[in-house]
């Protein structure tokens, strides 16, 4: 393709055609200012931030929608562009609370940001202000549609890369309000709170719903004994709450902090994601053998598996019986534990580190409890353990490198890819492989499913059959896939799906920002953390076969049967209250 | 006042929603239905029900939340009961500058509503829109289907009358 050449400020430069003067611009190390602008998702040109001058043109241009032109000279730091843009800023302003001291993203705003690069020093436009209530309606995420900017991002990730419209642009004008259909509480309709809207909002109009108050008062308190798990994506993401490059790994650091932060015990989700490749694993092998739906769907996600209750709700015999990894963790720890600890289950605590919001969903699901009481009490996401560490002075950096307690501290290699799309087949496949052929699988890199590709596919010979397997992440990728599927026109056994593009290391609960580039860099942590264990198969887990041993028996036994596996139920697709039937 | 359809008795209702179904088949295969499709169902009920989103969403495969975004939108669009006469005052800045303020007094000074109201006897409804494209003729406004341009405040109990 012929390359474009054009002047940016003066210097030449020479981009591909179709890109944007933004794009070009960054390449000459330009960074011009934007709002709404969200790369490959969001490119409306609708907050008006990013004018730069384009030679012969009516008016100033938005740099993300503007494509680069043949011999076009753009001037990006004018006394007319930087005009224009403190006035739209300030413009933006004059309907956005000025709460920034105690507002949830303080110092994490790219709205504050902004003014603060742009030197605004008063907000000279004074007037009405849109009043919309707040939205507290579910347990995962919190709306509060007064410092919503009208970016469009949340709509967008919703729309273009979940596919789950549970959101959009109503009512017009000033009017304008980002919204549920009939402007319905969150609760109420079809939403998998996944979190991508409050992982990409630039300011605190939609958030995760914080329990760090409640985790505070549980440590407080003498009679609880507070065990907590930590999700393998967190490992590699918790760093950036600190300042350091994304891409750290911080196990060490993550179980030092959580023993400042004075947890009885420190444990690892690690375990329990050993112990769903055991029992998925068994139960992929039964339907294999005795019959039962497939393709089998894992169910570790959320996200993915609400979006089935209320999309694919006849699919649901397809989904794995297995609670996800961080309820499985819940269960042991208020039954196994509490009674080789001697401590009344009652009094057991269970707090997860999980880099999701829609887990917070899934810990007060009525099915997931022990006898009455819930697997899980409360759910931080990787975003609240940074604030909760912050709040206690811990110096996250210069934290030494501890161990997990045992025993569910105790995990492998396969467990800790289970934060990246893949991980989950692959760490299947390690054990399948070697479970039904009794051979030792020579490469335990399963390179075929890993990576950013939307959707994955794998076959792997297991003597004689052929399993079929595929992988999705993000939920418009799983929708092509399932869509397959409900056509009978596949043929596999087995598909693993995240929720969240990437999988959990891009998960809602993930610091922010999180982008193509960060992801990247936390997959990869991921893979280095599971080549430096030093097991890497999940049924070679010695605390797991222990497990088995003094308490559960087999996989798919009666006590497995009771603490490890649920079922899902069908839930509306259409909102509706008054008229509905 | 259009009345509720939430509130007509189930059998009734259930009529009603029949006369949906038949909106929707009637034009459903053609591409870019959904605006005729909710005019026909306001021409039906005087709003847009929300039980009727639903039917709509089904057949054409667009999700309620978009469809409420477009109802929304328009201001043409009711989504709750309204008055039985829906006025429409025009509050861009042509017709601003051209006198809409005294045309809107004049209207709550006959009617006793503010914008976005209606008459307790359900006859009457108000509401102030954006550009009715007839700036030529500002101020102006519409009742129901009828443009009137060039309105004097004086002319409005005159107006009103004649769609009494």
């Amino acid at each position: 393709m012929n390359s474009i050449a054009l002047t940016i400020d003066g210097r030449p430069v020479k981009a591909a055609p179709g890109t944007t003067v933004l794009e070009a611009a960054a390449t000459l190390g330009i960074n011009i200012p934007t709002l709404c602008y969200l790369k490959d998702v969001n490119e409306l040109g609708s907050c008006r931030i990013c004018m730069v001058d384009v030679k012969g043109a009516r008016t100033l241009q938005a740099a993300c929608v503007t494509p680069v032109a043949e011999g076009m000279e753009v001037a990006t730091s004018t006394p007319r562009t930087l005009r224009a843009r403190r006035t739209n800023l300030e413009l933006i302003l004059s309907d956005h609370p000025q709460e920034c001291l105690t507002c949830i993203r303080n110092q994490n705003c790219e709205l504050q940001a902004l003014a603060e690069a742009m030197g605004l020093r008063e907000s000279p436009y004074e007037g009405k202000m849109s009043c919309h209530p707040e939205d507290w309606s579910t347990p995962s995420l919190a709306r509060n549609p007064a410092k919503c900017v009208l970016c469009r991002r949340c709509v967008s990730v919703c729309q273009k890369v979940q596919g789950v419209h549970a959101i959009q642009t109503m009512e017009r004008g000033f009017d304008t309000v980002v919204a549920p259909a009939f402007h319905l509480p969150l609760g109420e309709v079809a939403c998998v709170l996944c979190g991508q809207c409050s992982l990409v909002c630039p300011t605190g109009a939609i958030h995760e719903r914080s329990q760090v108050e409640e985790v505070w008062a549980a440590l407080a308190d003498p009679g609880r004994h507070v065990v907590v798990q930590t999700a393998p994506a967190t490992r590699v993401s918790l760093g950036e709450e600190f300042g350091m490059v994304p891409g750290s790994i911080v196990t060490g650091k993550l179980v030092a902090a959580l023993r400042r932060l004075g947890f009885d015990r420190v444990f690892d989700t690690d375990f329990t994601a050993d112990l769903t490749i055991m029992e998925e694993g068994y139960e992929l092998i039964r339907r294999l053998k005795e019959g039962g739906a497939l393709p089998l769907f894992t169910s570790c996600s959320p996200g993915w598996i609400k979006f089935v209750e209320h999309f694919y709700p006849k699919l649901l015999p397809n989904l794995s019986t297995c609670k996800s990894p961080q309820q499985m963790f819940g269960a042991l720890a208020k039954t196994y534990y509490a009674d080789k600890a001697g401590i009344p289950p009652d009094r057991v605590y269970v707090v997860s580190i999980m880099p999701c919001t829609a887990k917070k969903f899934e810990a007060v699901r009525p099915e997931m409890n022990v006898g009455g009481t819930r697997d899980v009490d409360a759910v931080l996401t990787t975003r609240e353990l940074g604030r909760m560490l912050r709040e206690a002075g811990v110096d996250f950096a210069a934290l030494p490198e501890e161990d997990y307690d045992r025993p569910f501290g105790i995990s492998t290699g396969a467990a800790a890819i289970f934060g990246a799309t893949g991980g989950v087949m692959e760490a299947a496949l390690r054990t399948a492989y070697e479970v039904v052929t009794g051979k030792a699988l020579g490469n335990l890199n399963i390179e075929t499913v890993r990576g950013l590709e939307g959707i994955k596919e794998v076959s792997i010979d297991l003597d004689g059959l052929t399993l079929k397997a595929a992988v999705a992440h993000g939920l418009g990728n799983a929708r092509r896939l399932v869509e397959l599927v409900a056509r009978g026109e596949t043929d596999y056994h087995f598909i693993e799906i995240m929720c969240c593009p990437g999988g959990c290391i891009g998960g809602g609960g993930q610091s922010i920002p999180t982008d193509a580039e960060i992801r990247q860099r936390r997959m990869d942590a991921i893979y280095t953390v599971d080549e430096r264990m030093t097991i890497r198969k999940s049924h070679e887990n010695p605390a797991v076969l222990t497990l088995y041993e003094e308490f559960l028996g087999e996989p798919l036994g009666l006590r497995s049967h009771e603490l490890l596996h649920t079922h899902y139920q069908p839930r509306s697709l259409y909102p509706g209250r008054r008229e509905s039937k | 006042m259009s009345v509720a359809l939430e509130k007509l008795p189930s059998q009734l209702r259930e009529q009603r929603l029949k006369e949906v179904d038949q909106v929707i088949l009637r034009h459903r295969d053609r591409p870019g239905a959904l605006l005729t499709i909710l005019t026909e169902i306001q021409d039906l009920f005087g709003y847009l029900p929300e039980a009727t989103f639903k039917p709509v969403a089904q057949a054409l495969g667009i999700p309620v939340s978009q469809i409420w975004g477009v109802a929304t939108f328009y201001t043409l669009f009711n989504t709750r009961p309204r008055g039985r006469h829906m006025i429409r005052l025009c509050e861009n800045a042509p017709c601003h500058i051209q006198g809409t303020v005294a045309v809107l007094e004049a209207i709550q000074r006959e009617l006793g509503i503010a914008p976005g109201e209606d008459t307790q006897d359900g006859e009457w409804g108000l509401e102030l829109v954006s550009c009715l494209g007839i700036c030529g003729v500002a101020p102006a406004l519409m009742i129901d289907d009828q443009v009137y341009g060039n309105v004097r405040p004086e002319a409005i109990p005159a107006i009103l009358d004649s769609h009494r």
